[in-house]
């Protein structure tokens, strides 16, 4: 036979040979195997917040935009002449009114909150402006200007910049997405340390067939060959039961989130793991399992001395 | 095909062989002896490589021991059948597993395991036992199941130690016998017994241990 189907051989023995010794102990390896995937649910789950959140601020997209919101004391023939004031300006392009009322409406229609505005005697909402600045986006120092100018008149409350908190908002998005980041690659290093642990314990049950293997002339690739397919398969398993879990529970949100969705009359679906995603969580658990087995045999198996 | 050259082995707790030197040609057969603790196990464990010598040099068919590298070692045990006092049996295998282990690890195809396994059982007389746990054989066939494992590979040396020591007188002098027969097929055999009486009656040479040294060497 030669090298190459003999290695291969060794591999399918190996690959097999673990799968059912996994299964010979039913219960310990669920377990572990639940163990694992708890862990690695907690990581998916934080990656799809991530994403989901992703995709709803997606639609934002910086825009050099104004809103002046206009002090509860102006009247609304006061903040229609301002507003006039405001368009003949060269540096602003177009201007739209949105009186108290119609702010009110359009707040009570989209926010869900309309009964609560009803028992307040008086409307809360302040006459806004929206202002669209000849400066484009990119000329930062322009618009901040037109801001600062427009705020210091005496009818403004205040200025908000649209550009200002997308960017806030797309900041605060990627410390959280670097915050996932950062917790998933401890949570990867956790399913490394438990698998390698459980390796560990097996590979002390079964010292005597080590010991045994060695004096009949094993290599220590032959030994430890199925204790990484071990490895691999408690990654695997675990992937796919967190796969199942955290996909279980995004279906579970499905309803919930459309029902919110719809009262701040947005389309939002929560994203579910794609298949090329799924398979990622599953092959890189697997791999994880694997890299876990590893680091446990190469101490443990020079240890291991026949005497 | 073993030669032991002033070789001492030193443990912190003292001397286990002192200045050792004796040679074993290719297909030969001898006994090692002496009371326990005289280090015959020792002198096992410096050919079977479980142990370096402190001091001298062990040749095993010309090759220095000394200067064997960590990952060869494997390759070097696959030409030697290595038989146990206590069997060291895996319990949880059949008989025809335990036998087969040196051929699955050395990765030889199923068709030659079976029919190696087959041939190393009928030399001990077990064959029809294949599919039999260890703690369902008697004691002197659980060492007979470790001599078949011994010998699957073929191997140019056996190396024994006390392989009859937990064994009645019958069933050792069988086994002896058997021993005979793998060195009558050309193989070396070098056996580790306190048993004078059984030894001596069967007229190989005998390379006697006394705390370490070498005292006797020819037949008795």
């Amino acid at each position: 036979m030669n090298r190459l189907a003999r290695y291969f051989q060794n591999h399918a023995r190996a690959f097999f040979s673990s799968l059912g010794r996994l299964l010979t102990t039913p219960f310990t390896t669920i377990i572990t195997v639940l163990v694992l995937a708890i862990t690695i649910a907690i990581a998916a789950s934080f990656y799809l917040l991530v994403k989901n959140t992703a995709q709803l601020s997606a639609g934002l997209e910086a825009s050099n935009q104004m809103s002046v919101f206009l002090k509860q004391s102006v009247s609304d023939q006061a903040a229609r002449r301002l507003a006039q004031q405001l368009e003949q300006r060269s540096t602003i392009a177009e201007v739209k009114f949105i009186s108290r009322e119609a702010a009110l409406t359009e707040f009570k229609l989209h926010s869900g909150f309309g009964d609560a505005l009803n028992a307040l005697d008086q409307n809360p909402l302040p006459a806004v402006i929206q202002v669209l600045p000849a400066a484009r986006l990119g000329e930062e120092q322009a618009l901040e200007s037109l801001a600062d100018d427009i705020q210091s008149m005496a009818q403004v409350d205040f200025v908000q910049l649209d550009m200002q908190w997308v960017k806030r908002l797309h900041s605060m998005l990627e410390l959280a997405g670097r915050a996932v980041a950062i917790l998933n690659t401890l949570l990867a290093f956790a399913v490394i340390f438990i698998t390698g642990n459980t390796i560990r314990l097996e590979l002390q049950n079964r010292r005597e067939e080590v010991l045994i293997a060695k004096l009949v002339g094993a290599t220590h690739a032959f030994i430890q060959r199925p204790f990484v397919y071990t490895g691999l398969w408690l990654g695997m398993a675990a992937g796919f039961v967190a796969w199942l879990v955290v996909t279980g529970v995004a279906l579970s949100l499905q309803t919930p989130v459309t029902n919110i969705s719809r009262l701040y009359n947005n389309q939002f679906n929560i994203l579910g793991f794609s298949f090329t995603e799924a398979l990622a969580i599953i092959a890189g658990t697997a791999t994880l399992g694997a890299i876990g087995a590893l680091m446990v045999l190469y101490h443990q198996l020079q240890q291991i001395k026949p005497q | 095909m073993i030669t032991f050259d002033q070789v001492s082995k030193h443990y912190p707790q003292g001397d286990a062989l002192s200045n050792v030197s004796f040679h074993l040609d290719k297909g030969e057969m001898a006994f090692l002896t002496g009371h326990s603790g005289a280090g015959k196990s020792t002198l096992l464990k410096l050919i079977a490589m479980m142990e370096i010598c402190t001091r001298g040099q062990v040749l095993l068919d010309g090759q220095n021991l000394n200067r064997i590298k960590d990952r060869q070692i494997p390759y070097i045990r696959r030409n030697m059948g290595l038989i146990f006092q206590d069997y060291k049996l895996l319990m949880d295998r059949t008989v025809f597993d335990n036998v087969a282990f040196p051929l699955v690890v050395s990765g030889y195809d199923f068709d030659q395991i079976s029919r190696r396994v087959r041939a190393a059982l009928h030399k001990v007389g077990l064959l029809g036992h294949e599919k039999k746990y260890p703690l369902a054989l008697s004691g002197g066939e659980q060492q007979r199941v470790g001599i078949a494992r011994a010998v699957v590979n073929k191997p140019k040396l056996i190396l024994a130690d006390e392989p009859t020591g937990n064994l009645d007188p019958e069933l050792s002098a069988e086994v002896m016998h058997l021993f005979e027969q793998f060195q009558q097929s050309g193989t070396t055999v070098l056996i580790a017994s306190h048993d004078l009486s059984l030894i001596s009656q069967m007229g190989y040479r005998i390379i006697t241990l006394n705390q370490g040294s070498l005292i006797t060497e020819g037949k008795q």
